[in-house]
């Protein structure tokens, strides 16, 4: 399935990009992380960060679907 | 209302905008830029959102300050984009017929604000280095 998957802070700057179209058999939220922590060289594990699915928070271990967009948000820092 | 927004903050006119016959209190808070972040000496910072998950937990939140707490109005404005020492950053506003709704309202959206809101700063600091700040060490709890 393909996903779009974006990118904050940190993350951000590691991956070089604030989305990127992945192309995943991965079966949830947790398998997809994983793979973009080899991929990136991610420090942060997941334990550390929350994830979004098209536009709202979800849990690591949500489904994805074909057309996915995921958020990939680091602990924040606004104000 | 919750904005994000990338022109200086005027707290002036977003008081203002609160005015209210039946208010008795209007209890503001403004974040601003400090010079210096665990003893290095900060000169500017960048701030970015997740523009679309920010505005609706900002929005979440004012909704839940409302309905905890007997207030007229709460509203909260974030700036994004590159900020200079002493600019506000965050503001909010809370009003009520009387001052504990304010105070307790006005607390509750900043500290929720600050620990839900998908909002990173970056400190740019005067050796020129800079870095993202992920204060929160712990782990980051899932959705229940």
């Amino acid at each position: 399935m393909r996903l779009r998957v974006l990118y904050f802070a940190s993350l951000r700057d590691r991956a070089g990009t604030d989305a990127e179209q992945v192309d995943s058999a991965s079966a949830d939220a947790r398998g997809l992380y994983a793979e973009l922590r080899v991929r990136h060289g991610f420090a942060m594990g997941e334990e550390r960060l929350r994830v979004a699915v098209n536009g709202e928070f979800a849990r690591w271990d949500r489904v994805l679907a074909d057309g996915d967009e995921i958020a990939l948000l680091p602990p924040v820092s606004g104000g | 209302m919750f904005l994000l927004c990338e022109t200086p903050i005027d707290p002036a006119a977003l008081a203002r905008a609160l005015t209210h016959a039946g208010a008795g209190a209007c209890a503001t808070f403004e974040g601003w830029v400090r010079d210096s972040n665990e003893g290095r000496r900060v000169v500017r910072l960048d701030y970015q959102a997740y523009a679309s998950l920010a505005q609706a937990e900002g929005a979440r939140i004012l909704a839940e300050a409302r309905e905890k707490f007997a207030i007229i109005d709460a509203r909260c404005v974030h700036r994004i984009g590159a900020l200079a020492i002493g600019d506000p950053a965050v503001w909010v506003g809370a009003t009520a017929a009387h001052r504990d709704a304010a105070f307790a309202a006005c607390r509750y959206v900043i500290d929720e604000v600050k620990k839900r809101v998908p909002i990173w700063k970056n400190e740019h600091y005067a050796n020129g280095e800079s870095g993202w700040l992920h204060p929160d060490n712990t782990p980051v709890a899932e959705l229940s």
